[in-house]
């Protein structure tokens, strides 16, 4: 077997806690759907066969049932523990007995129509360490709400540094590691003199690493994260004295060389003889054989066009439910849906099962859940409307997310607010985005 | 007269259905199979039957004014019906025994000894005919005979490669449907294609054959998508290069197989290896070397003993996939260099083209034998892959020039030799090679400069060829447009419905412009390469 498919479904949506404080947010609906549904419809769409699920005890059960009716894959659902804060890298380390080959990294809030065999084919054909998926990152356009005034300063933002060929990743650092200065070390200058350093990119949280990355760490214990510090670390350890040196028997420090020599390819001597008598190298201009006789390599595959959104914030979900009905083939209107004729539903908008909705009613560029209700006259536009959520007569919602078995009761008016769980909103109230 | 000759025909013919007779049930006891030479030859002489048996029905309307040509179609009637029956009744016979049960494959002799006593059936009774007949026509026996062997020695029409017939929809949609069968997805052209180019594919590398694949690959086996990726890409590049690493991947391919049971893995793994090969080819089209490298392997995996262990078995493989690198290329690149340096002398101006492995093998290891020459390295555009050159013998300390090819007349008054490499060495003597170098050893041969091309002998091939266009592969288009300044100006060529960008790999060298071909075997004429493939296939 070439590659093992593990996704990430036990992170706790901090940044959206208002939509995840009662839902956990595998199970977050986009367009009707779980959000786990999209990577592994993904991982099935490319050929996939089995997968392993990471994910929490709350949601591993409906993340089982969704697993066994939604897709052909056959599923591996290993648990975690909600509480255990448990980083990435942590999970990788906890199933590092299941992971025979290499192993393709997904996390569970990404929505994306990539290629993924640009990624792949990347990782196969450098014989890379790591490869990993960016896109440009999109503007968001909606009003958020809950929100006041444009989102901004908190952000921060990424640095990538890529070569001229734009796919090899040379740099990687977030503004928070940084002090002031944007240090780049002169060996990596020496090697690739031009550099070219982005910043508005998106980190698409998909990851293809060698089997020997899991063994390294296996050892370093204290990398919990992959994001946030195996991906640095790794690109940093491209241009670091130690992992060039692995076939050098005379080096004193042999405890931490034997660390490097794990994560750094493992090319055979045949292998070594072809590429020696072979007329390619990847870069020009000075006297060193291909890939500086590096053995640790990063790509990164920058995608142009294409969907691709990370839901880890309330803008990003509201975006993606827009976005979302492009990705299935299921018709947008739910058959078991019971709209009656008066009532004006857009074709841009996305009906659940079950829901009824009543005369006079009007659904614009909307997503409503499960058997909802709509009652008489009630007016929608540009909202997320979730499972069981009761809507009275003449309620008009506007830019809003209404959580599951919210009611709404007659006559509010609701602009860009969020209803919680279960919550109520009074008759004649009116909500609005101060 | 003719009645005699009409008894003489019935004895014969009862004679002849006698041994007719023997022969059938000898054949239908043994179920013997036609082979497909078998099977053309019966077409032919069933068509020369009927054109016969028109003439024979001719005959009695026309009477005695054709009794001279009776003789003439008798005996090439008597002997194509005598062909002809045992061979038809063996042909229906056949089918049946092969519809029963699949014809025995162990025992070839048999059949064999099968064909031989029938040939010698048919050559008695010719003999016979021919002593009857002697006395009436003295030419047409010989006209008779010269129509019957023809049939038998007819050569078995040479079928063209399928990979210069792109332009023919039978062969595309042939070779589709067994890319399919073999679950491989099909590549698809690119580009408009020169006219006289059309019969070749011409693929992108923006558009791998991975794009139709699933992702962890399961009908290939993963080195083996790593490695086509790495030749459509050009990572893996050169004769010597692909052939190395082909036989690494099918190292690894050995190392990861298991028998499957009631399979024997000199038969299974010929075929499970049909379709890594069939992929690597869509991949890019697989060179000279390649193919022999194949070859012998195909032949190591077939000759393994059916009671050997699997185990050993592979090891057994693998040694002798070791043993083959380091005997046709490492071992022949150090013969080779032995022989080239003596053609080294100091002050020497070396013109070597593009980046060929051997040759800057050889001119490195002349370099630590203290020789003192210099080199001239030309180069030319799509690959520029002289500059690779120039770097490994700059990084040796060797003192180099560089030129495109453009200046190659210029630069030529300063050489004193010139070192080629070789992609194949074809068997009439032409040098396959990078495009560009029958270019050099012309200009070469203008300045009276001698021409070597050092070539391994694995990279002798059975084919003929005397010009570039029938057999060559076409690479990328879009290669040969630049960027300058940020601007491409060929970016939209494909808009111009006229335009097409011709981006040749190989070319050939005519014997002629070589002077010398420095193998493991010794320096031989260019010439002499029928010769070695000869002694090879004798050694085989």
């Amino acid at each position: 077997m070439e590659l093992q498919a593990v996704v990430m479904a036990a992170g706790g949506g901090s940044r959206m806690m208002d939509l995840t404080y009662s839902i956990p947010k595998p199970l977050l609906p986009i367009g009707n759907k779980p959000l786990i549904w999209y990577p592994l419809s993904l991982l099935e769409r490319v050929g996939f066969e089995e997968v392993i699920v990471i994910t929490t005890k709350e949601a591993q059960k409906e993340v089982q049932k969704l697993l066994l009716t939604e897709t052909k894959l056959k599923p591996d659902i290993v648990c975690v523990q909600e509480d255990a804060d448990m980083g990435t890298a942590d999970a990788l380390r906890h199933i590092q007995q299941k992971i025979k080959t290499d192993v393709l990294v997904v996390s569970c809030d990404l929505i994306t129509d990539a290629a993924l065999h640009e990624v792949v084919d990347l990782f196969r054909v450098h014989n890379a360490t790591l490869s990993m998926l960016m896109s440009k990152a999109h503007e968001f356009t909606e009003t958020v709400p809950g929100q006041k005034g444009k989102k901004k300063a908190g952000e921060q933002r990424d640095f990538v540094g890529v070569d001229d060929s734009g796919k090899r990743l040379l740099f990687m650092a977030n503004e928070a590691d940084l002090d002031e200065d944007l240090v780049i070390r002169k060996s990596i200058m020496r090697r690739h003199p031009r550099m070219h350093i982005k910043t508005g990119l998106v980190d698409a949280h998909l990851y293809c690493l060698k089997r020997s990355v899991i063994d390294f760490l296996a050892e370093n214990k204290s990398i919990s994260s992959i994001r946030g510090e195996l991906v640095p670390c790794l690109v940093r350890k491209q241009f670091s004295k130690f992992s060039s040196l692995q076939k050098n028997k005379e080096e004193p420090n042999q405890n931490m060389k034997k660390k490097d020599n794990h994560i750094a390819s493992a090319d055979d001597d045949l292998l070594e003889l072809a590429l020696n008598r072979s007329c390619w190298n990847d870069h020009r201009g000075d006297m060193c054989g291909a890939y500086h006789g590096g053995k640790l390599r990063c790509y990164v595959h920058i995608m142009e066009e294409g969907m691709c959104y990370r839901v880890n914030t309330l803008a990003a979900y509201i975006e993606a439910n827009r976005l979302a009905s492009k990705l299935f083939e299921e018709p947008a209107i739910h058959p078991s849906a019971v709209i009656s004729e008066r009532s004006v539903v857009g074709s841009d908008s996305i009906i659940g099962t079950y829901c009824q909705i009543a005369e006079k009613a009007s659904v614009k560029r909307s997503t409503i859940g499960a058997s909802t209700t709509i009652k008489e006259k009630a007016k929608i536009t540009n909202s997320i409307i979730m499972n069981g959520v009761t809507i009275e007569e003449g309620c008009n919602i506007q830019g809003s997310v209404i959580c599951s078995h919210a009611t709404i009761c007659r006559g509010a008016d609701i602009k860009y607010c969020l209803v919680g769980n279960s919550q109520r909103v009074e008759a004649e109230g009116d909500q609005r985005l101060p | 007269m003719a009645a005699a000759a009409e008894a003489k025909e019935l004895n014969d013919n009862s004679d002849e259905t006698d041994s007719k007779k023997n022969e059938i049930l000898r054949a239908r006891n043994d179920g013997m199979e036609l082979s497909k030479e078998e099977k053309q030859r019966l077409r032919k002489e069933k068509k020369q039957q009927k054109k016969n048996k028109k003439d024979d029905k001719g005959q009695p309307d026309n009477g005695m004014g054709k009794k001279d040509k009776k003789p003439l179609t008798a005996p090439s009637a008597q002997v194509t019906t005598q062909v002809q029956q045992p061979v038809v009744t063996q042909k229906a016979l056949s089918a049946s025994p092969v519809s029963e049960a699949p014809a025995p494959v162990d025992r070839p002799a048999k059949s064999k000894a099968e064909l031989r006593a029938e040939r010698r059936a048919r050559q008695e009774a010719d003999r016979a005919s021919k002593q009857a007949k002697k006395g009436e026509s003295a030419a047409q026996p010989s006209v008779g005979k010269t129509k019957a062997p023809p049939n038998e020695l007819q050569p078995v029409v040479k079928r063209l490669p399928e990979h210069i017939q792109a332009d023919d929809p039978e062969v595309v949609k042939k070779l589709a449907k067994k890319l399919e069968k073999q679950q491989i997805p099909v590549r698809l052209d690119y580009g408009y294609k020169v006219s006289l180019f059309s019969h070749l594919h011409q693929y992108s590398r923006k558009a791998p054959l991975t794009q139709q694949m699933s992702i962890p690959s399961t009908v290939i086996h993963p080195s083996i998508v790593r490695l086509g990726l790495q030749y459509s890409q050009g990572i893996v590049a050169g004769s010597n290069a692909r052939s190395i690493a082909l036989l690494h991947a099918f190292k690894q391919v050995i190392r990861d197989y298991s028998t499957p049971p009631n399979e024997e893995l000199s038969r299974d793994l010929v075929n499970k290896l049909k379709p890594y090969i069939s992929f690597l080819n869509q991949c890019r089209p697989l060179s000279a070397s390649m193919g022999n490298a194949i070859k012998f392997i195909k032949k190591e995996i077939s000759n393994i003993p059916s009671q050997c262990k699997e185990e050993e078995a592979k090891s057994r493989l693998q040694a002798s996939i070791d043993n083959y690198i380091e005997v046709k290329i490492n071992l022949a690149a150090e013969a080779i260099t032995k022989f080239a340096i003596e053609k080294i002398s100091n002050d020497d101006v070396i013109l070597v083209y593009g980046c060929s492995s051997l040759v800057n093998h050889i001119l490195c290891d002349a370099f630590k034998k203290e020789r003192k020459f210099r080199v001239v390295v030309v180069d030319s555009r799509p690959r520029l892959e002289g500059r690779e050159a120039l770097r490994r013998l700059v990084k040796m300390g060797i003192h180099c020039t560089y030129v495109l090819i453009s200046a190659v007349s210029y630069i030529l008054p300063e050489v004193s030799k010139v070192f080629l490499g070789a992609h194949a060495l074809l068997a009439n003597g032409y040098v396959m090679s990078r495009v560009g170098t029958s270019q050099i050893a012309l200009v070469a041969k203008a300045y009276n400069v001698p021409v070597l091309v050092c070539c391994e002998t694995y990279k002798f091939c059975e084919r003929v060829q005397t010009d570039s266009f029938v057999s060559n592969e076409l690479d990328d288009p879009d290669e040969l447009t630049v960027t300058r300044n940020g601007r491409t100006q060929l970016k939209h060529w494909q808009s111009f419905h006229m335009l097409g960008l011709l981006n040749l790999v190989y070319d050939v060298t005519p014997p002629d412009f070589v002077d010398l071909v420095i193998t493991e075997l010794g320096m031989i004429p260019c010439t002499s390469v029928p010769v070695v493939l000869r002694v090879k296939n004798v050694d085989q």
